[in-house]
């Protein structure tokens, strides 16, 4: 902000401007306040680590500005980065460049509308926004849903896993100059979105998994297309170990870059593979099982040194148990409804709105109105491939969420950035916000 | 389907005697089998570092709510009085496996809370974001400014009062392109 104008109004709001000052203009609280808190430095340790980094470094620092429309920035992501020549000494993220207020929005929508909205939040795994808001509804409304639905919510959410991974595979590789990775990266993907496609009629957005169930029954020959997907994906894995896992100038690139301990990871409340990343095996799906993961079998993929490369290692190793994972459910894919049979949730089948002046009222009623759900509040999560995903729901009663907030696994992990690059290489500051993988549709919401 | 939280609605089914329960002196309801306690605002901070050091490691969620137009009943325990804002923190046991959430009310006149800065560096986002919506603040936050909102604008757009505003839309007789 330059124009005494704008000053004036940030001033006006009583609030702080959002831009980093440089050191020499902030001192060592500032520090203090990244650092020390962090890793519980007593006040004087930190003052001194201030003071002492402050004086080597006053003359020289420089802040740049990277992004927000930085291509490695993955979106409007802006990153305010000091400088003293090659090396960061500190970052600070500036986020909402994405912001569209989906949460104020999410208010006005009934509860079957609102999949159509939380699905824009986490583009690259939308399915998981959707099922998080109707775990949510469904734990408001107390209804049972279908086994089949169950398994049919599974089985889409590891194939959009596979493709989130996928999609990370693409970009990271963009980002350190691995060109070809990204289109195989991209290749690959794509037949995991036609698999989508074929299946919910979108590539993304899908807005299929609804309250009570999901949109529609699998159609035919969903086993066959799936299988195709899962039996041509184990190869381009392999390809991707040679291309990149065994590669010196791949791990050169990678390891011992951006390293987080567990302790730092779980103070800044990382979740995902960046908190797997440092040894600490947490994963929602094993710890505290949601839809039927108890039931299947698969193994929770952990790091050692928690940097760049093991959250490589575990995204591509992520793919290879998502594939097992589904492999089981089409083993067990189970036969029934697909949603739940509640008149006054679920819609009636198109057929019989012809027949029936109830179905007809129903029909009308849902769409119009929407289905009023019991008052209360409820907090549900799911993993995400970006970790863990929730959702509060606050409800006074009516056919719209009062209250629909969404914490938003990026948005939080975000906040390791500043401790991933401090120390680090301008060159490696690429590398480390590829492998946070934030979304920013879901920072911003 | 199973529960998110089984540990948590198992806890649930054992407390149906009318005793109050409480979390380091805050009473504790329950919502859907999930466990909620109601510190007030000076008690948070105690509270969170309590539960921290019994293995509460990390805080997953601050949220805000404005329950300016809310007319059903909130299902708070005796002697908390309702108020207009609640900040919802949500906690997480890695090895109890369970949650536990803190609503606390927050007085429309004085919209001020401490900060959990100190015991969770990792609310410093969602402290901003709380306070960028709502304009609750966070005292003791060492950087408390808005954070998805423009640095200059007017306004907490999440509070119930606040205009979404709307943007005139003017449909012309174009000619059809088919």
């Amino acid at each position: 902000m330059t124009t005494a104008n704008a000053t004036d109004a940030i001033a006006r709001t009583s609030e702080g401007a959002q831009e980093m000052h440089a050191r020499a203009v902030d001192g060592g609280v500032e520090v203090l306040r990244e650092m020390g808190s962090v890793l519980r430095l007593s006040e004087a340790e930190a003052a001194a680590l201030g003071a002492d980094r402050g004086e080597e470094t006053e003359a020289e620092t420089t802040i740049i500005n990277m992004g927000p429309q930085h291509p490695s920035t993955h979106g409007v992501l802006r990153l305010m980065l000091e400088l003293d020549g090659e090396t960061v000494l500190r970052t600070k993220p500036i986020i909402g460049y994405l912001h569209t207020g989906m949460e104020k929005t999410g208010e006005e929508l009934t509860y079957l509308q609102g999949p159509t909205n939380v699905t824009r939040m986490d583009y690259a795994a939308p399915l998981f926004n959707e099922l998080v808001f109707c775990l949510a509804t469904e734990k408001l409304l107390d209804v049972e849903i279908p086994e089949r639905a169950t398994w049919i919510r599974m089985f889409l959410c590891e194939i959009n896993r596979i493709s989130s991974h996928l999609l990370f595979m693409a970009t990271n590789g963009m980002d350190l100059g691995a060109v070809s990775m990204m289109l195989y990266g991209w290749r690959e993907r794509e037949e995991t979105l036609r698999l989508l496609q074929m299946i919910t009629g979108l590539r993304m957005n899908h807005n299929f998994i609804r309250p009570g169930g999901v949109a529609a029954d699998l159609p035919d020959g969903w086993r066959e297309a799936t299988l195709r997907v899962l039996d041509a994906l184990p190869d381009r894995l392999h390809e991707y170990d040679v291309l990149l896992t065994n590669q010196p100038i791949w791990r050169e690139r990678l390891q011992g870059v951006g390293e987080i301990t567990t302790e730092e990871a779980i103070a800044l409340g990382a979740t995902g593979p960046i908190l797997r990343s440092t040894g600490y095996s947490w994963d929602l799906r094993r710890e505290m099982p949601y839809l039927h993961y108890d039931e299947v079998e698969f193994d929770v993929i952990v790091g050692s040194y928690g940097d760049c490369f093991d959250r490589y290692a575990i995204r591509l190793n992520e793919i290879r148990e998502s594939m097992r994972i589904v492999h089981q459910i089409l083993d067990r894919m189970p036969r029934g409804d697909y949603r739940v049979q509640d008149k006054k949730v679920t819609p009636p089948p198109r057929a019989r709105i012809d027949e029936s002046m109830e179905a007809l009222i129903h029909h009308f009623k849902i769409f119009t109105e929407g289905f009023k759900v019991p008052e209360g509040e409820v907090y549900v999560a799911v993993e995400s491939p970006r970790g863990e995903l929730g959702c509060y729901l606050v409800s006074d009663g009516s056919s719209k969420p009062y209250r629909m907030h969404i914490r938003g696994p990026s948005f939080v992990n975000l906040q390791t950035l500043p401790h991933m690059m401090r120390g680090g290489l301008i060159a490696d500051a690429v590398a480390v916000i590829s492998s946070v993988d934030p979304i920013m549709g879901e920072v911003d919401r | 389907m199973p529960e998110p939280e089984a540990p948590d609605a198992d806890e649930g089914a054992t407390t149906s005697e009318p005793e109050p329960e409480l979390l380091h002196g805050a009473p504790v309801t329950r919502s859907r089998g999930q466990r909620v306690a109601h510190p007030t605002r000076e008690q948070l901070v105690d509270v969170v570092r309590a539960l921290r050091d019994e293995g509460w490691l990390m805080c997953l969620d601050v949220a805000g709510v404005d329950y300016l137009t809310y007319a059903a009943p909130r299902h708070l325990p005796e002697g908390v009085e309702p108020e207009r804002f609640e900040v919802v923190v949500t906690l997480i046991s890695h090895t109890d496996r369970a949650r536990v959430r803190l609503r606390v009310q927050v007085p429309e006149t004085d919209p001020v809370v401490p900060t959990l800065f100190e015991v969770h560096p990792g609310t410093e986002a969602m402290e901003r974001e709380v306070f960028d919506m709502y304009g609750i603040r966070f005292q003791g936050h060492p950087d408390l400014s808005r954070i998805l909102m423009p640095e200059d604008w007017h306004g907490h757009p999440l509070r119930k009062d606040d205009d979404v505003g709307r943007i005139p839309v003017q449909f012309k007789a174009a000619p059809s392109s088919r």
